[in-house]
């Protein structure tokens, strides 16, 4: 793939006695779409303001394009930010807001004319250079807020939660446009989230973090497949968790009932975390199953439906679209594909995310 | 209509001791002695000592309002930059000064700069020269200054802190410096205080009796001072009400200054 655009080393950052980022260090290659993705309080909108410029790390080191940033101030960083709440100019009307990044590098007037036209078009504003800010809707005033960003040609378009406060339908049209964005621009963004939803779709790689500590890097394929530990599992969608034991190479004990998987070089007798994911769990008729349990609860979630089952003393989250009603014995299988082995957490960091969510 | 109920000791209070004094000033103000109508008491603000005393109570507040703002914008800005929480100190020893009583510092003020005050007997102490600003009109800025300062500080306090701290980083990171920042994003975005904060002291300066009595001697006489005069010396009610009527015009213009600037509101938290 293409080479890295952005080195972050070895960060550290704490504000008082609250650590937020603790040695952490990550690579952002050129032309990527990368997410990081983590509950409130993770430390992505930190990293994200340090590779802004708007704090500083405690220790480490922001290598940009080959070149030490790290004590740069933003205003000489080539990159630039679209802030949660779009933090436009309400004393400036939308061409003002557009060109005051390039009023600033003094480029000409017909210059400027032409970049906030271009912009107005890519973000499907044309017309609107003589409104105010608040005269905007929120998804229109994002739009703008990206329309701002990127007429300073930035190499790096940093985005910090920037579809949060507007509503599901335009979210989700929003995340279509800026994979455009992207696309036509050809420019790196780095995006920052808490809804899994959002990464999955737009992501070339997701990084989830969760107290100060970069649980699992990856695509969004690998995240949702292959989470590392419990808490991406938990949080990249719904999932079952469930305490098993590795009995032998491609064979696991789930409450109590041998199932085949496909993983190997756990040894044997180990106590290993199993998830699988509820569209992954197949509800038969019980004497086909491999354990058998009874339908305990039933909605209806337009796609699917969404159950729960009470098999062997756990709580199985289960989606079909296949109906079994309440009361209904199954019988449960699952596919020795469908089935992520973990390993339990052995550090104290890790089992911190796991309590935590 | 319960909720109205309750308002009516204050209707009844405003209408007493607001509407009916109002309303008794533009009486006096509009007749002469015998009770005839009358513009003569109006357009006795052209007479050459009514008009020194306004246009020297114009330059004198503009000057303290003008003094008031270089003082108090920084200090709205260095207070707005820290946490108030973590340094309640801080503003406690800004705020302080406005719990005591106006009349009390205005005196303290008198009895600092007399000839023999507090400040010359340090100066001579010291072998330096006497200050000598009492009964001038620099000790008249200077009691405005000091006395009206916190309505300066606070407006645009208030006006500071409503911008969120990402507009200001935006700015930053669309390649403006600190100076930019400033002219380009904080102080336009500022100026409703600013707004405000000159109305809240441009008013009470320029209506002033009692800091350029205490602080001025009587040699000095403001239009606040003229205004006094003819109620309580001359006992020429409607001169004191036709003068009082043009200062009124004057406070009227800042008012609406106020108003069409000030949107937001930012002078309410006084």
């Amino acid at each position: 793939m293409s080479r890295k655009l952005i080195d972050l080393v070895n960060i550290t950052k704490a504000f008082d006695e609250n650590v937020v980022l603790d040695d952490m260090s990550l690579y952002i290659r050129e032309n990527e779409f990368l997410t990081l993705l983590g509950p409130s309080g993770c430390g992505k909108t930190t990293t994200l303001r340090i590779i802004g410029g708007f704090e500083s790390p405690d220790k480490g080191q922001i290598i940009f394009d080959g070149k030490d940033i790290t004590n740069l101030p933003p205003n000489k960083r080539q990159l630039n930010t679209v802030f949660q709440k779009y933090a436009l100019f309400t004393h400036m009307d939308i061409a003002e807001n557009i060109a005051f990044g390039l009023k600033i590098k003094n480029k000409s007037q017909a210059y400027i004319n032409d970049k906030i036209k271009y912009a107005l078009k890519l973000v499907n504003l044309d017309g609107y250079e003589k409104r105010m800010p608040d005269s905007l809707s929120g998804g229109q005033q994002q739009r703008i807020a990206i329309a701002r960003a990127i007429v300073n040609e930035p190499k790096v378009l940093l985005l910090d939660e920037p579809l949060g406060a507007l509503d599901l339908k335009l979210r989700q049209d929003m995340q279509y446009e800026l994979i455009r964005l992207k696309n036509e621009l050809g420019i790196t963004f780095v995006y920052v989230t808490h809804d899994q939803e959002e990464a999955l779709t737009m992501s070339d790689t997701i990084v989830v973090m969760n107290q100060g500590y970069i649980q699992q890097i990856g695509t969004p394929e690998d995240i949702y497949n292959e989470p590392e530990n419990a808490f991406v599992a938990d949080f990249i969608g719904d999932s079952n968790i469930i305490d098993s034991v590795m009995v032998k190479d491609e064979l696991v004990e789930i409450l109590g009932a041998k199932f085949a998987c496909v993983d190997k070089g756990f040894g044997n007798n180990i106590p290993v975390d199993v998830v699988i994911r509820p569209e992954d769990v197949e509800l038969v008729r019980p004497e086909e199953g491999v354990i058998q349990g009874v339908v305990s609860h039933l909605i209806f979630k337009g796609v699917h439906y969404e159950m729960e089952v009470q098999a062997n003393g756990f709580e199985w989250l289960v989606h079909s679209t296949k109906l079994f009603p309440v009361g209904e014995p199954v019988g449960i299988t699952i596919n020795p594909y469908n089935i992520q082995i973990m390993n339990k957490p052995n550090s104290e960091d890790e089992e911190a995310c796991a309590i935590d969510e | 209509m319960n909720k109205k109920a309750l308002a009516s000791p204050y209707i009844v209070w405003s209408g007493i001791f607001i509407i009916i004094p109002l309303c008794m000033v533009f009486f006096y103000g509009m007749t002469d002695k015998t009770g005839a109508f009358t513009f003569d008491n109006i357009t006795a603000i052209a007479l050459s000592e009514n008009a020194k005393a306004l246009w020297l109570s114009l330059l004198l507040s503009l000057v303290s309002t003008a003094i008031c703002l270089l003082l108090a914008y920084p200090l709205a800005m260095i207070l707005s930059s820290i946490n108030m929480n973590h340094n309640s100190f801080i503003v406690v020893i800004f705020i302080l000064p406005m719990w005591m009583n106006f009349l009390l510092r205005t005196l303290a003020w008198q009895t600092l700069l007399e000839k023999t005050g507090v400040i010359n007997n340090i100066l001579s102490f010291m072998n330096l020269p006497a200050l000598q600003i009492i009964n001038t009109p620099y000790a008249i800025v200077l009691g405005m200054v000091y006395n009206f300062l916190p309505f300066m500080v606070l407006p645009i306090y208030n006006s500071l802190t409503k911008i969120d701290p990402n507009v200001v980083n935006a700015a930053r990171d669309l390649g403006a410096n600190g100076l930019k920042t400033f002219q380009k994003i904080i102080l336009p975005l500022s100026v409703p205080g600013i707004i405000s904060g000159i109305t809240m002291v441009f008013v009470p300066a320029l209506t002033t009796f009692v800091i350029s009595n205490l602080l001025g001697g009587s040699k000095i006489l403001l239009i606040g001072n003229v205004i006094e005069e003819e109620f309580t010396q001359t006992s020429n009610w409607n001169l004191g009400s036709g003068l009082s009527i043009v200062l009124m015009i004057f406070i009227i213009i800042s008012m609406i200054a106020t108003a069409i600037f000030d949107k937001d509101g930012e002078g309410n938290v006084l």
